[in-house]
């Protein structure tokens, strides 16, 4: 059944593409186009895109231990965008994030119920193979993590648990990887160096580079620039706007700004409930909900 | 007085009293090497460590026996115990951190950091030395493993547990097995830690004596037979140092010298090891 509804999910979506409702949002909302903004569609929270979806979310909840921290959550996370969370501290955001690779897997007593569907298949399901499923959706933390190992090691870590490569092709690979992460000329001479060596942005884009090392489908992106300077914020969102056409990109933010600049698609959560999910430009020029106005007017969170 | 003056006079107090505290100790320890350089390093010399430990009357002799059991013990005593302490720390930190059975084996090698080591030379005996039928240095080196594993284990634990959580979430976001996880980027980052627990327990092994007494005992000739009876120097100092013979606590005294200069060589090496990395 869900191998067939996702057929008639990726014919409709092919429609759409062609009839031009993808929208490049990547240009700044705040810059005062906002009187160029589609429609909208009243009240009603929109939930539905109409792209081809690389993730479908359906009645998720979560729990930590006994504590309830999702609730029925229903989304679809579409190809080859990006699709930004926002929503005040501790609305789920980031515990949403960490289903779609099932990392919550590594703590004891955290559990998801519902289904998520990665082109069409249950990553929930018991038998799903957990490493193969992060080696295709790669994720980037908040808190830049280096493994204690060579910057050429970095990378090449995660290309070597899938692949066998020739010393020829693992450098290609590294270099390719270190450029993707726009990396490669500031450390290109000193790849055997310690990666605990860089500055905190530098080793952020490490782990971006890391994680796209391995050619992953899906890029989860957790607060990747909460902790670093304007300069380095500003090269990762570079990055991410690059990135997105060859990934499908999710990322966590707390900043409303860096929301509207990056992504084509913007979720706004509150307690734990998914509230709005719409094109990036139509949800914030034109919000369904009160509740996501007041978010993204700042009148709380 | 008012508060503010009060508090100073309190602050100085304090101050005051843990100098002294300090200074107190500091005397002790000086005073401790100051006697062991005085009474042992005149007699630190070749002979010591290509002559054996002399018998009664014998106008000269060395250390060599005892030097060389001494550290074969310990080696074969880490040999044996480190592996088995790494890899106890690793499944308690890792793998078991939440199990049932965690919570018993941490406070079982709690207990048994803290078990009297002439017990443990005790037990070896009766399990070990009996059985077997004679004093061996298999069965001193079982037993100093036997105060290596909960050192180790104690430290390999705590210093994987310093390795953040999101460092194994990374690992495991490539798709890395939590095996690997384990050995490529855990144990990598508590590497230096973990190699310090372990030195650690070579300077907690290499002056015990206790166990020892009941296990390889002591050997006044020159073997490297683990079978047989081997010479150390905490017993030989022990040996000597009780004897009637001048040659004997001249003996005794380069070899306390010795041993203490070896663990302090230990401690700042452990130091080295932990030392900020740039």
């Amino acid at each position: 059944m869900n191998s067939a509804e996702a057929m008639t999910l990726s014919s409709n979506e092919s429609t759409a593409a062609r009839s031009g409702i993808a929208l490049d949002v990547t240009r700044a909302i705040a810059g005062g186009s906002s009187e160029t903004a589609p429609s909208v569609r009243d009240g009603v929270p929109a939930l539905a895109v109409s792209e081809r979806p690389k993730i479908e979310v359906k009645g998720l909840d979560f729990y930590y231990g006994r504590f309830h921290a999702l609730h029925a959550i229903e989304m679809r996370i579409p190809e080859k965008r990006v699709t930004a969370f926002i929503g005040p501290s501790g609305c789920g955001k980031s515990t949403l994030l960490r289903t779609f690779n099932r990392i919550y897997g590594l703590y004891p007593g955290q559990r998801a119920t519902g289904e998520i569907l990665l082109d069409g298949r249950n990553i929930l399901d018991r038998r799903e193979d957990l490493n193969r499923l992060r080696a295709r959706v790669g994720m980037v933390f908040q808190k830049p993590t280096p493994f204690p190992m060579s910057i050429y090691d970095n990378i090449a870590y995660g290309v070597r648990l899938y692949e066998r490569l020739s010393r020829r092709e693992m450098d290609e690979r590294v270099e390719w990887a270190l450029r993707k992460a726009a990396l490669w000329d500031e450390v290109k001479d000193l790849l055997k160096q310690s990666g605990n060596a860089l500055s905190g942005g530098q080793q952020q884009r490490l782990c971006i580079a890391r994680a796209i090392a391995v050619k992953p489908e899906v890029l989860l992106l957790d607060e990747p620039a909460s902790a670093l300077d304007p300069i380095s914020t500003l090269k990762i969102e570079e990055l991410v706007a690059e990135l997105k056409h060859s990934y499908t990109i999710a990322i966590v933010t707390h900043n409303m700004q860096q929301a509207a600049r990056v992504s084509d698609y913007t979720a706004f959560m509150y307690l734990g409930r998914l509230v709005e999910f719409n094109e990036t430009q139509t949800l914030f020029t034109t919000p369904g909900t009160k509740q996501t106005e007041d978010y993204i007017t700042g009148r709380f969170g | 007085m008012n508060i503010y003056t009060r508090r100073k006079v309190v602050n100085l107090f304090n101050l005051t009293a843990s100098a002294v505290t300090t200074l107190f100790g500091l005397f002790f320890l000086t005073w401790l090497l100051w006697v062991l350089f005085q009474q042992g390093l005149s007699h630190v010399d070749w002979n010591l460590f290509i002559l054996d430990t002399p018998g009664p009357g014998d106008e000269v002799g060395g250390l060599r026996n005892a030097l060389l059991g001494s550290l074969m013990l310990t080696l074969v005593g880490v040999l044996i115990g480190a592996p088995v302490g790494i890899l106890a720390g690793t499944y308690l930190a890792e793998f078991g951190r939440y199990a049932y059975l965690s919570h018993a084996v941490r406070f079982i090698n709690d207990v048994l950091l803290s078990a009297p080591s002439i017990v443990i030379g005790v037990f070896v005996y009766e399990v070990m030395v009996v059985p077997m039928g004679n004093f061996s240095g298999w069965s001193g080196a079982v037993a100093l493993s036997i105060i290596v594993v909960p050192v180790v284990v104690r430290t390999t634990e705590d210093m994987m547990r310093l390795v953040p959580d999101t460092m194994r979430e990374a690992a495991a976001a490539l798709g890395a097995p939590q095996w690997r996880v384990v050995t490529s980027v855990v144990l990598r980052a508590a590497l230096s830690g973990v190699m310090t627990g372990i030195l650690l327990a070579i300077a907690r092994i290499a002056g015990e004596t206790a166990p020892l007494l009941f296990t390889a005992l002591n050997n006044q000739f020159f073997t490297l037979n683990m079978d047989e009876p081997m010479g150390n120097l905490p017993v030989m100092i022990f040996n000597f140092a009780m004897g009637p013979y001048d040659n004997w606590h001249d003996l005794a005294w380069a070899g306390s010298l010795l041993i203490t200069l070896g663990v302090l060589m230990l401690n700042i090496l452990t130091r080295f090891f932990l030392r900020p990395k740039k």
